[in-house]
This record gives structure tokens, C-alpha cells and sequence, in this order.
């Protein structure tokens, strides 16, 4: 018998809110976090808005009790694997086999912009510990030892789908009994690398971002983690589990190294796969937390797919980046999280912005919060550069 | 005029080989008038924004609107055509 | 399960090895010229090859070599994975990006400045479309690849896998890559630590 994977809790930190609760309220109050850069000094202030984390890196560094010398990156993982921990109902880190498993793309790296900054000025200045933590493995390192976490550690770094990636992984590790628990996700905080990136691919909306609208103009960064405790079937007999995580795949578009093939062949594929492994049918999906970036490429790429498998009637459907804006590695964690949370509280979440459907496809994402619905699988796909497509299926049975 | 035409054209081949990394083609290779997507040269969607980089680095034009990319950049003749105009405006 | 290692490749110290012997070498001391001299010496016409940059010719280079001969082996494509572990992540073309934005911040180059997009280089030269990971580790770690990669085809999530060490910073390169399919052909080598390790040497 295949083993099972359980949600034991979950945390995030986001442009929407500081803790889970928070986002979830900002969902129910319809409240998205783009706003002009606060926190983030660019010569885009003016022009892109971003949902950047309410906080600068003192008032982070004082809720993760930690030094203010940390990536925010690191910052931002601590905080949101901290509360996914506290809520999963387990007791020490200490006393179970654990392991840590995070997605990042940017790492350190607005720390080594400061360094960055001052060295090229020159080039006997610049404070060296601003550049130590650089490496993305490196800002994992140090949020598991923050954590008193041994026993494994293990960094992802596949662009935008890296943090559904880390949950796949993490589930295997389950799944071989190598470890009873494990904390997954991701954290990217936002950088200047990154916003001056998007920014050359053209594919920033100057206002906020209208995933899945015939109007979208491309999609507004964010920053953020999210992390989800997933333990084995043994733990969770003692424990009040959210959901299981019953289903994910992963696939190469293998068509472009950034846009998605006009079939969405990858996110087909990905999603068919998990909906196998899940051991269910199209139609036994409740809803679909989209990728929805709010790119004309990504959007339609991922309505095809969806018409593609799901017929001419999909499920409810709506992308949360309308919300949190694209938090790049940490965007596949955050999503599960509301995904698994979906089930467990049975709500659906709205796609801000939305007003005219697509011409090419009959789809139209949910636009406001809904509550008291019952949700057997939720589906949350995460679509990645490299063509790296993952879909992840969350299910109630208990 | 025609003169400044043909010179602007062979400029323009030597600049999208070397900004484009198009290794295996000779300037000659390229036709004024042959399409540069697709069939062609071959360029992809990210080759389109290294051009609009190219415009704005070697003749300090900016095209805003990726949108206007098709038209402009549809072949050699078109891109000097436009380049043209816009030393006209500014000038 | 039975898996074999069916094909091995190994390029460092301006060296191509395919299954234990010299397959290419070259005087070239420049990581791009090498990587460029790979091109011409496998005499085939890819013209996205110059548009990369050296992890992506690396990884390419050595799928190329990898995939000789054996490529029509593959029973099915879209279940067939990659896994590919490196240390320095896409340092080397950050840090190109990040010098143009001083000028124009270069699409080209920022397309490049995730390290995974190496696994998508491979599977759109090859048509692959299974499940791909891209770890970031401080060295090549054999054990850790070789039972991840066990564990894929157990969970039956893909039927051949592409697995491997891919590192470029600078002018330091070296790549690892090794084909583990379930039925024996090629090299013919049952897929344990001993035998990754005794090919990677």
C-alpha cells in the first residue's frame, strides 16, 4: 500500500498578510497587495507596483528573532516556517525526524545588492556579511539550523515552479519512510536583479495585474514563503490534518526557455499525471488555484490545457497572484498553502481584476470569496522558465 | 537618400548578428526584404527583445509597446524604414 | 526494479569521455571556444547552441554526447526525465545580467540566469518531457543523486532519466551526466554507487 502524505499545517508571509489568517481575510475583504515599492529602492518605483511584505527587514528581524544582518529572503522563510509549524499541532522539532526542504531563486541576493552597491563604488568597501549569503542553499542552511533542523536539508531551484517542486520532493521522502515530517515550500524576497529581469522579458503590468482577462498586460512581482508541514500516515493518526497531498507531477514543456507552447503542453501533461497519481478523474476537481500569471503567453497557454482536460465545463478556478502578486520560487508554496486550506476550511478564493473573459476560451475565474463549500481535491498549478510544469492535487479522505 | 538606405541596411545586419549571436550567417545570408521570424532567420519571441534592446542602444530609440514589434521588425528594409522615420521625428 | 546506467559522459580538462574513453579533446583553454569546438566537431546544425550560454552549452554538449547512438533506445520521450545537481547555480550569467543593466538589461542573457533552464535547453533539443528537478548542492553528491533517482522510477514517475552534475563559474566547468533506463542496452551498466562513482573518477 502506497503511503499517504498529510497536510499537518501550514504558514505564509506575504504582500497580503503577515501570517496565513491575515491573507485570508485580505482574500475575504477583497484587499490585493500591489502598491507602489516601499521597501524595494528601484528606478521602477513609479512605474511597476509590487506586493511587497508590509515590513522593512527590522520589524522582520524582530518577529523572527533574528539578526537584521539576514537575507530578507531568510527572514521571510523563518517567519513563514516558524507559524506552518506552530499550527500543525506537533511539539518540538527536536523530537521527530525532520527535514527541510526550500525552493529559491534570488537566495541572498538582496543582501549581495547592498554589498554590490558599495564594492563596485569601490572596491575596498562593501561589507563582506552582506554577500555570504548569496547562494540559495546557503539561505536554506541557515533557516534549518535557526530551526534546530539536522536530520535533511535540501535546496530547489526550477524558477517558478520550484516551491510545488519542493513538495513533491518532500512527499517522496515520506513516501520512502525516509523522514516522518517534513516542512516544504519556498521563500523569494524581491530584488532589483529580478524586477530589472521581468522588466527586459516586457511582461510587467504597470497597474495591478488581471490574470486570465482578454485585458491582461503581464504580471506584477511579489515576495513572500509559505511553507506546509507534511508528515506520514503514522503521525497523523494523532493529529488533526488539514488534507492529504494525494497527487503531483511534473513535466518539460520542452518548448521555449521562457514562454509556454500555445497548447500548454507541459501544463497538460502535468496536470493529467497528478490527476493520475491522485487516482481520480477530471471532474472529481472542486477547484483550481491557478498559475495565472497575468502574461497574455502564460494565461492562454494554461486555459488551453485546462479546456484541453477538463472539457467545456472546468471546475471553479482562480489565480491568487492576483492577490500576492508572482512571488517566483515561493509562488507554488503559497498557493498550496491556500490550496490546503481551501479544503480544510471550504473556501474558494477570488481572482481580483477580472472582467472580460478571454475571446479564445470560455473560462471565467471565480471573483469573489466564497465560503461553505465542501471540497474533496483541489488542484494548484505552478508553471515554471525551463518549461518546468507542476501541478499539485490536494484531497479531504480521510 | 537610396545610398544612406543600402548603408543603414548593411549596418543594421552586422548589429543583429552580433547582438543575436547568429553565429553561422554572414550579412550576406540576409536578404533586405526576407522575413526575420519564423521561417528565416529563425528568431524567437526573446531575439524580438534583444532587437528592441539593439534599437535603443545604437540609434537611442525606444519602442515602448512590444505589440509594434511585429511590423517593425518583420525585415531588414522595415527596421531601417522605421529607424528612419524616427531620426525624422526627432530631428 | 532493475535500472542500468546505459550511457556515461563526462566532460572536464577540455575532455569529452563517453563511457570510459576519450571522446573528444581540444587545446582550447577558453570554456566558450571549447564548448565551441564540441560544436563543430559534432558537425551538427543548432543554431540556439550560440545563443546560450557556457552552463547551457555545457549541459548540451554532454546530452549531445550522451544521447549518440542510444536515442532511439528511448521506448517513451514524454515519460523521460532529468535530474542535475550544481553548485554554483547560474552565478556566471547573473553576473553578466547584472552588468548590462548598467546600459540595457539584456533579455537574452536574464532568460539564462535560472539553472534550470539547462534541463529545458535538453528536453526542447530532445523532445524530453518527464519530470525534471534541478538541485543545488556544494559538490557532487553520488549517493544523494542515486537513490533520489531510484526513487523516481519506483514511484514509477518516470521510464528513463537523464541524472547528473552540471557546473560552470567562470572558466571552471565539469559536467557528469549519466542515462539510467530500465533495460539493459548501451553501456549495459546495473545502476549502483560503485558504478557512478567508478565513471565519474
Amino acid at each position: 500500500m502506497s503511503s499517504g502524505v498529510w497536510i499537518a499545517g501550514g504558514g505564509v508571509i506575504s504582500g497580503i498578510g503577515m501570517n496565513l489568517s491575515e491573507c485570508i481575510t485580505a482574500f475575504e475583504k477583497m484587499q490585493p497587495g500591489m502598491q507602489e515599492m516601499k521597501y524595494l529602492e528601484s528606478i521602477h518605483r513609479k512605474t511597476y507596483p509590487v506586493a511587497e511584505v508590509k515590513a522593512g527587514n527590522d520589524l522582520l528581524a524582530s518577529i523572527a528573532a533574528e539578526s537584521i544582518y539576514w537575507s530578507r529572503t531568510a527572514l521571510l522563510s523563518k517567519i513563514a516556517a516558524k507559524e506552518a509549524w506552530q499550527n500543525s499541532g506537533l511539539s518540538e522539532i527536536s523530537a521527530y525526524k525532520v527535514g527541510f526542504v526550500s525552493a529559491s531563486t534570488v537566495g541572498g541576493m538582496d543582501r549581495t545588492e547592498y554589498f554590490m552597491e558599495e564594492y563596485l563604488h569601490d572596491n575596498s568597501r562593501g561589507r563582506l556579511r552582506n554577500a555570504i549569503y548569496h547562494d540559495c542553499g546557503s539561505i536554506t542552511d541557515l533557516v534549518a539550523e535557526s530551526l534546530g533542523i539536522e536530520d535533511f536539508i535540501s535546496t530547489i531551484s526550477t524558477a517558478c515552479s520550484s516551491g510545488a517542486n519542493a513538495l513533491m520532493y518532500a512527499s517522496r521522502l515520506i513516501q520512502s519512510k525516509m523522514l516522518d515530517v517534513v516542512i516544504a515550500g519556498g521563500a523569494d524576497s524581491l530584488t532589483r536583479f529580478t524586477l530589472n529581469g521581468f522588466n527586459a522579458l516586457m511582461i510587467l503590468d504597470q497597474e495591478p495585474c488581471k490574470p486570465f482577462d482578454e485585458n491582461r498586460k503581464g504580471l506584477n512581482l511579489g515576495e513572500g514563503a509559505a511553507y506546509l508541514v507534511l508528515v506520514s500516515d503514522r503521525l497523523a493518526e494523532k493529529l488533526q490534518p488539514w488534507c492529504r497531498l494525494s497527487g503531483f507531477a511534473n513535466a518539460n514543456d520542452a518548448f521555449h526557455q521562457t514562454a509556454s507552447s500555445p497548447e500548454g503542453i507541459g501544463n497538460f501533461m502535468a496536470m493529467k499525471r497528478a490527476l493520475e497519481k491522485a487516482g481520480i478523474k477530471p471532474e472529481d476537481i472542486d477547484y483550481i488555484n491557478l498559475h495565472g500569471t497575468g502574461t497574455a503567453n502564460n494565461d492562454s497557454s494554461e486555459a488551453q490545457a485546462i479546456l484541453n482536460l477538463f472539457g467545456n465545463t472546468p471546475p471553479p478556478l482562480s489565480s491568487t497572484k492576483s492577490f500576492t502578486g508572482h512571488t517566483l520560487a515561493a509562488s507554488g508554496a503559497l498557493e498550496a498553502v491556500f490550496s490546503a486550506y481551501a479544503i480544510k476550511e471550504g473556501i474558494i478564493f477570488p481572482n481580483a481584476h477580472f472582467a472580460t473573459p478571454m475571446s479564445n476560451f470560455a473560462i471565467s475565474p471565480v471573483t469573489s470569496f466564497l465560503k461553505g463549500k465542501n471540497l474533496e481535491h483541489v488542484m494548484s498549478n505552478s508553471f515554471g522558465f525551463g518549461g518546468n510544469c507542476s501541478s499539485l492535487i490536494f484531497s479531504k479522505d480521510y | 537618400m537610396n545610398n544612406n538606405m543600402d548603408n543603414l541596411m548593411a549596418e543594421l545586419k552586422a548589429q543583429i548578428i552580433e547582438q543575436l549571436n547568429l553565429q553561422e550567417v554572414q550579412p550576406g545570408d540576409i536578404d533586405n526584404d526576407q522575413p526575420l521570424f519564423r521561417e528565416g532567420l529563425g528568431l524567437d519571441s526573446i531575439d524580438a527583445l534583444e532587437l528592441i534592446v539593439l534599437l535603443q542602444q545604437h540609434y537611442n530609440i525606444k519602442l515602448s509597446n512590444p505589440a509594434d514589434g511585429p511590423e517593425v521588425f518583420y525585415s531588414v528594409r522595415s527596421l531601417a524604414e522605421f529607424i528612419t522615420a524616427e531620426r525624422e521625428k526627432a530631428g | 526494479m532493475s535500472l542500468y546506467i546505459t550511457s556515461a559522459v563526462i566532460i572536464r580538462n577540455q575532455t569529452v569521455r563517453k563511457n570510459g574513453s576519450v571522446a573528444f579533446q581540444s587545446s582550447e583553454t577558453n570554456v566558450h571556444l571549447f564548448l565551441r569546438a564540441i560544436y563543430d566537431y559534432l558537425e551538427v546544425s543548432y543554431t540556439r547552441f550560440h545563443k546560450m550560454d557556457a552552463l547551457n552549452k555545457l549541459g548540451w554538449a554532454a546530452a549531445e554526447f550522451l544521447l549518440q547512438e542510444i536515442e532511439s533506445g528511448f521506448v517513451d520521450k514524454e515519460s523521460a526525465g532529468i535530474v542535475l545537481a550544481n553548485k554554483s547555480s547560474s552565478l556566471d550569467t547573473d553576473e553578466r545580467f547584472l552588468e548590462s543593466t548598467k546600459s540595457v538589461a539584456s533579455p537574452a542573457l536574464f532568460v539564462y540566469t535560472l539553472p534550470n533552464i539547462v534541463l529545458g535547453e535538453i528536453c526542447i533539443r530532445h523532445g524530453l518531457k518527464g519530470e525534471n528537478t534541478f538541485f543545488v548542492t556544494p559538490n557532487f553528491d553520488i549517493t544523494f543523486m542515486h537513490d533520489y533517482t531510484e526513487q523516481l522510477f519506483e514511484s514509477e514517475a518516470v521510464n528513463a532519466c537523464i541524472i547528473g552534475w552540471a557546473e560552470q563559474y567562470h572558466e571552471q566547468y565539469e559536467a557528469a551526466f549519466y542515462l539510467v533506463q530500465k533495460s539493459s542496452m548501451g553501456l549495459q551498466e546495473p545502476f549502483t554507487i560503485k558504478a557512478l562513482e567508478k565513471l565519474y573518477e
